[in-house]
């Protein structure tokens, strides 16, 4: 990445239910998080990009509103589960132009409970039942299972792993451990997929200040002056090519053509190419795991493994933690809930402190390079690398 | 039932002894697009011709609603699949079987028009799906 981006601080609301706090409250705590790590105050940033897809008219201003307001421009960004990546991209891309030195990127969401309604699909598709979220997600987990040597045991000890990783993390929703068992014995939603192999929507929050990384050491003294400088080696977004029916974008037709690059694919090759890394550099991921099979999807699409190896890479041991390449080492989407607009966020928030080595007992140790991945409806998928 | 059959979506299939999809197909690509549009997502051309899908076709994924989703007002647990057809596209669509075991990859689906709910002025209420062929 021509012009470097430094990461100058992030902060974080857990992610969770949070009754009599507003979407606004929580992207406050964020925020204030954030600052206070870069050290700056108002007057210190000259824009910000604020991910949200259920917070509604002007939600960014509303956060910024509560902490003293400069004219400075505030734009929301919503592109579904990977609106906190677009936001980064869209400020990490003003900053490399020279049009800002230091930008605030933050997402907040609150979620309605149960499975998410979608302004996305017309009335007609509830009326017939095809707005149902988890039956799409199903649908592609059959698919992984009919084509590969992934099992539903694979994905139970997905959710098992997850789990483990979350009860370390004190921004995670769940963080009580669970058992293959356990998971196999929750009730089926769709099958394959049991109640514990979905994420829960939620609510929470997140921050992180981007600088030019010229400028990144000369911050205020006390600064983060001990922590490893950790830079945006790569933020990208893509959309979908047409054809794959089972695509995040959710059409009702598509080609009888298995060979489309999906938009995460699209997005981490151009990722990669964007930092001059490949995926035998990564140290972590935080990956999209709304569902369990989402994840062993994922890694086949960001190049983690061979495509149709995902069962096999879970049986090696590689993705938990200690592993060769631990996936959601802060225990996912599946310990943590997805609050969409902030989802992107909490996962660059939790590789920027894995790479500070900050992260206590699921700390990834020696982690120089992270790959954080969010895919949703639009399509939209991001990725975001980072290093230091 | 105080009327006839309402479609849940005017334009989406023809109902009758051998009901049809109603969809497009690309006079540029020659892809075939469903629900009917007036471009095409492949390759931009506009002004797609209109094509009936008869079916049947084969079985490609599927699952069932055990919950129901957002919008819904009819029963549960219902079957959701998707179909190739002999005309080159995948479609997605209820299945008249709601128990996955008792489906397999690749068996023959025909088309059928099945009822959703009785809507407020208590006439049926109509989509398009997906039914095993029986095997002679």
């Amino acid at each position: 990445m021509s012009g470097g981006v430094a990461v100058a601080g992030v902060g974080m609301h857990p992610f969770g239910r949070f009754e009599g706090l507003s979407t606004t409250d929580m992207g406050v705590t964020a925020v204030r998080a954030a600052l206070r790590e870069a050290g700056v105050g108002k007057g210190g940033f000259q824009a910000a990009f604020c991910g949200t897809a259920y917070g509604g008219v002007a939600t960014g201003h509303k956060v910024l509103s509560r902490m003293g307001l400069t004219g400075m421009p505030i734009v929301d960004v919503e592109a579904g589960c990977a609106s906190g990546g677009a936001a980064l991209m869209l400020a990490a891309g003003a900053i490399r132009a020279g049009q800002y030195d230091t930008v605030l990127v933050f997402g907040t969401e609150k979620m309605p409970k149960g499975i998410i309604r979608s302004s996305f699909f017309e009335p007609w598709q509830e009326e017939a039942g095809l707005a149902a979220t988890p039956a799409f997600f199903a649908l592609r987990a059959q698919r992984l299972l009919q084509t590969s040597g992934v099992t539903k045991d694979h994905l139970a000890r997905v959710v098992v792993k997850n789990r483990r990783h979350g009860a370390a993390n004190p921004d995670a929703m769940y963080q009580k451990e669970t058992s293959v068992e356990e998971v196999l014995s929750s009730r089926v939603v769709s099958e394959p997929l049991h109640l514990f192999m979905l994420c829960s929507p939620n609510e929470g929050a997140a921050a992180v200040v981007l600088r030019r990384a010229d400028l990144a050491s000369s911050g205020p003294a006390g600064a983060r002056a001990v922590a490893p400088a950790v830079t945006l080696a790569a933020a990208v977004l893509r959309s979908h090519i047409p054809g794959p029916v089972l695509s995040e974008s959710t059409p009702l037709s598509g080609l009888p053509d298995d060979g489309v690059p999906s938009p995460s694919t699209l997005a981490a090759t151009a990722a990669y190419e964007e930092a001059g890394l490949g995926p035998a550099d990564l140290d972590l991921v935080e990956c999209q795991d709304t569902d369990a099979a989402r994840e062993l999807q994922s890694c086949e699409e960001l190049g983690l493994c061979e495509p149709g190896a995902s069962g096999a890479l879970v049986d090696s041991g590689a993705t938990a933690l200690g592993g060769r390449l631990p996936v959601n080492p802060s225990g996912g989407l599946l310990s943590k809930g997805e609050p969409l607009g902030a989802s992107a966020l909490g996962q660059v928030v939790e590789l920027v402190r894995q790479l500070r080595g900050e992260c206590g007992p699921r700390q990834v140790e020696g982690a120089r390079v992270a790959l954080a991945h969010t895919v949703g409806r639009g399509a939209n998928a991001g990725v975001v690398i980072l290093s230091r | 039932m105080t009327g006839p059959p309402v479609m849940v979506r005017a334009g989406l299939f023809r109902d009758g002894d051998a009901p049809v999809l109603l969809a497009s197909r690309c006079t540029r690509c020659g892809q075939v697009l469903f629900p009917r549009a007036d471009g095409c997502t492949y390759c931009s051309a506009e002004a797609p011709e209109p094509v009936e899908l008869a079916g049947p076709g084969t079985l490609w994924s599927w699952t069932a609603v055990t919950a129901p989703p957002p919008g819904y007002r009819g029963e549960v647990p219902f079957g959701v699949g998707v179909v190739e057809l002999p005309e080159g596209v995948r479609i997605i669509g209820r299945l008249t079987e709601s128990d996955p075991a008792a489906l397999t990859a690749g068996q023959q689906m025909e088309l059928r028009v099945v009822p959703l709910h009785t809507d407020d002025e208590g006439n049926d209420v109509v989509t398009y799906a997906f039914a095993p062929v029986a095997s002679s």
